[in-house]
């Protein structure tokens, strides 16, 4: 493996349900880079993340995960990688210092460095006070940021996150927003679907836009606009010409 | 709208939602309805069979009878009444704490009060509706049996079904103010389980203890419990009178019946507003986890299977389920008891027992450990092949059967070595078909969608049923007629293959 390698390369990725969700997807995301995949309702954004988090098995093509086959050795994929879902699921039953005690635990975790990464997590994300409640009482938005912790606590390479932002508050979301790019600066490499548009402006290195199971531009922010040709434009009016577009073609 | 308009279009929603609940509990969420439908009827048609031999006897019983016969008549309504009385509490439970609606219902312009008189009047006819069904097949039987008079089954039916919802909505809402909302909804669990159970054990208790035998009817007909019993004038006597076609008396029943839901509906449908609102508010309330303490280090089993015994131990319908196991290995452990003294042919009745009891409890462990996975995502994508952690899943069972048989297994060996070794080899046999079972049937699920677990797959649950009876049955014929005992068996395992030759995992 050597440094300059990809955290992510996806190559002709497809899956079908009904109608083709994802169609031949290629992607390429650097090792470092904070992506952020933008596409409309039904786009195939949630069902790329899933592949290539190993919960849904491709009907075709290849994800390589730092260099690694995460089809054909998904447990070496999954050592290095974490995912976390709009929907948090946690266990209702286990507070949050034991829900990441078991996901330390499930990526092997020296206890005495989960232990104290953990407590720091969860004090970061203000769930301080809540450090040995059961879940069961949590507002959504406590949940999201229990399981982003789960997800931050094995020291993973590349973080994938759907909607990591849903149902939190501005102090929340900015805690949040503020861990990722931390680790990011760390060397980790994000990736992120969300329907802020702001946010991927702010944040992202490079945004990819998705429609009809297709990456139909991709790039910075200002090499989106000079691909729009209008270098004033706002990231949301280029993303609803794009969908527009592609909605047309189709 | 008016307020008696009000009341009468929150009827039909109250109908509608309890239809379409039942519908989907009946037919599994399947879209394919009318087979569902069909297998049902065809279901309930071979119903009729069971049903006549539990009741085809009393077909011919007319008034007057003796007290033995009133005694077990009157004794099998009760049961009935525990049942739905049972099934009542559970069903009050699941609308102060399940129902989806609560926030829509309370914000809106409606008197409470009368919102929830309906929906006090839908629980009261979906227990007394459910139960009606259930004991079709019996009523038909005595109506073949015995004549037309019989149909006053149906009414006694539903007189009792009126006043079991009555009492139930009574004890959770006098259980809300006395332990609060917090805790009312296990103990509701745990009562519930009692009251369904209780009835049977305390008839089997008696009679192991009286009269040496597992037979509940050794005590009813016995002359000890006539002698007890009251004179044929009693009150007690009604619903064994009206079910025998007594006219006078069934109306009085029904006429009770409903005064007693009536009464319910005044005094307490301005008290089921506020609890409704402690129990939504309840969802709030902290609960303290374990107390501050260092990550265990361990393997990645280790930690998989440490985080399914903490949430076994956390479930309160497990604590509920294992409660109710316990309760009906009550008479079996009081049967090894006395046997120790006499050296009872008996004894041999516990082994199936316990067998039986295992592989129930093994079933709803292994859903509970393999299918209800509330952080699915999270194990999918954590780094550790499939089959380990469906391995270290099937070692909880295991493990948690083990614990809690153990104990009687080894209390058998003092009384026998042979049939403890049956016992326990039936246990694991049974644990182990009912977790192959759930594996070959696994769909990702939210534990609290246990009560749902049995619609899913009706395949699952039959054979499910029929493992852990075939098991318990080989092993009371290892123990009595050996060579049955390989024909029982050969019939269990031809089960097993074929439920495994229809699974959708089998490949």
């Amino acid at each position: 493996m050597t440094s300059d390698q990809s955290a992510l390369e996806v190559r002709g990725l497809t899956k079908r349900f009904d109608r083709p969700a994802v169609d031949a997807l290629d992607l390429t995301i650097r090792t470092g880079e904070f992506y952020a995949l933008l596409g409309p309702n039904g786009a195939g954004k949630t069902t790329t993340l899933r592949m290539v988090a190993g919960l849904l098995r491709p009907d075709a093509g290849s994800v390589s995960i730092s260099g690694i086959d995460a089809l054909t050795d998904p447990v070496a994929a999954k050592q290095i990688m974490a995912w976390v879902s709009d929907e948090p699921m946690i266990y209702d039953k286990l507070t949050p210092m034991e829900y990441l005690e078991f996901v330390a635990g499930l990526w092997g975790i020296d206890p005495k460095i989960s232990d104290r990464s953990a407590h720091e997590l969860l004090v970061s994300l203000g769930l301080e006070p809540h450090l040995h409640e059961r879940c069961e009482g949590f507002s959504k938005g406590m949940r999201q940021k229990v399981a982003l912790a789960g997800a931050l606590v094995h020291d993973p390479r590349l973080i994938i996150l759907d909607e990591p932002l849903t149902g939190l508050d501005a102090l929340s979301a900015r805690h949040v927003k503020g861990l990722l790019q931390a680790r990011v600066r760390a060397g980790c490499t994000v990736i992120m679907t969300t329907h802020i548009l702001e946010v991927a402006e702010r944040m992202a290195d490079r945004i990819g836009v998705i429609a009809s199971g297709k990456l139909v531009a991709e790039g910075t922010l200002a090499e989106l606009r000079q691909q729009n040709g209008k270098n004033d434009t706002s990231l949301e009016d280029m993303f609803i010409a794009l969908v527009d577009a592609e909605a047309a073609a189709a | 709208m008016s307020s008696a308009a009000d009341l009468t279009w929150f009827a039909r929603h109250e109908i509608r939602l309890a239809w379409r609940e039942w519908l989907a509990m009946m037919t599994g969420g399947r879209r394919k309805r009318n087979r569902a439908v069909i297998g049902l009827l065809v279901f309930a048609a071979i119903l009729h069979l069971p049903a006549y031999a539990v009741v085809g006897r009393f077909a011919d019983l007319q008034m007057p009878l003796d007290k033995s016969s009133l005694i077990v008549l009157s004794a099998s309504i009760f049961l009935a009444w525990a049942l739905m009385l049972s099934q009542a509490i559970e069903s009050v439970t699941r609308v102060f704490y399940a129902r989806a609606d609560l926030d829509l219902i309370m914000s809106s312009p409606v008197k409470l009060t009368n919102i929830f008189s309906v929906r006090i009047a839908a629980i009261a006819l979906s227990v007394t509706g459910m139960a009606l069904l259930l004991s079709t097949p019996f009523v038909d039987v005595l109506v073949i049996g015995g004549g037309p008079r019989w149909f006053a089954g149906f009414g006694v039916v539903t007189a009792i079904g009126l006043s079991a919802s009555a009492v139930a909505i009574a004890i959770t809402v006098l259980l809300f103010r006395l332990i609060g909302p917090s805790r009312t909804r296990l103990v509701a669990q745990i009562v519930s389980a009692i009251i369904g159970a209780g009835f049977v054990i305390a008839l089997q208790v008696a009679a192991i203890l009286s009269y040496g035998t597992l037979s509940r009817f050794a005590v009813l007909t016995s002359d000890a419990t006539a002698a007890y019993a009251p004179d044929l004038n009693s009150l007690l006597w009604w619903p064994a009178r009206a079910a025998l076609g007594d006219g006078e008396i069934l109306l009085l029943l029904l006429a009770a019946g409903l005064v007693l839901l009536g009464g319910v509906m005044a005094i307490f449908s301005s008290r089921f507003a506020d609890t409704v609102v402690s129990a939504s508010s309840n969802t709030a309330a902290v609960n303290r986890g374990s107390r501050a303490r260092a990550f265990r280090a361990g393997t990645r089993q280790q930690a998989l299977r440490w985080k399914e015994f903490v949430l076994l131990r956390r479930d309160p319908w497990l604590m509920s389920q294992s409660l109710m196991q316990l309760l009906y290995l009550v008479p079996p452990a009081l049967m090894l008891w006395r046997s120790f003294s006499d050296s009872s042919a008996a004894i041999i009745l516990i082994t199936p027992v316990i067998v039986m009891a295992a592989g129930q409890l093994a079933g709803g462990l292994a859903w509970l450990t393999i299918s209800g996975e509330d952080a699915a995502d999270l194990v999918a994508t954590a780094p550790i092949p499939p089959s380990r952690v469906i391995r270290a899943k099937i070692e909880v069972v295991l493990i948690t059967i083990g614990v809690i048989f153990a104990p009687l297994v080894v209390a058998l060996f003092f009384a026998s070595a042979l049939q403890a070794a049956v016992t326990a080899l039936g246990i694991v046999i049974a644990t182990v078909s009912a977790a192959a079972i759930q594996l070959w049937f696994r769909v990702q699920a939210k534990r609290s969608q246990f009560r749902r677990r049995q619609t899913s797959s009706r395949v699952a649950t039959f054979a499910e049923a029929f493992s852990s009876i075939g098991w318990a049955a080989t092993s009371a014929l290892v123990l009595a007629i050996p060579i049955a005992a390989v024909i029982s068996g050969l019939i269990t395992a031809g089960i097993l293959a074929a439920t495994w030759k229809i699974s959708p995992r089998r490949e």
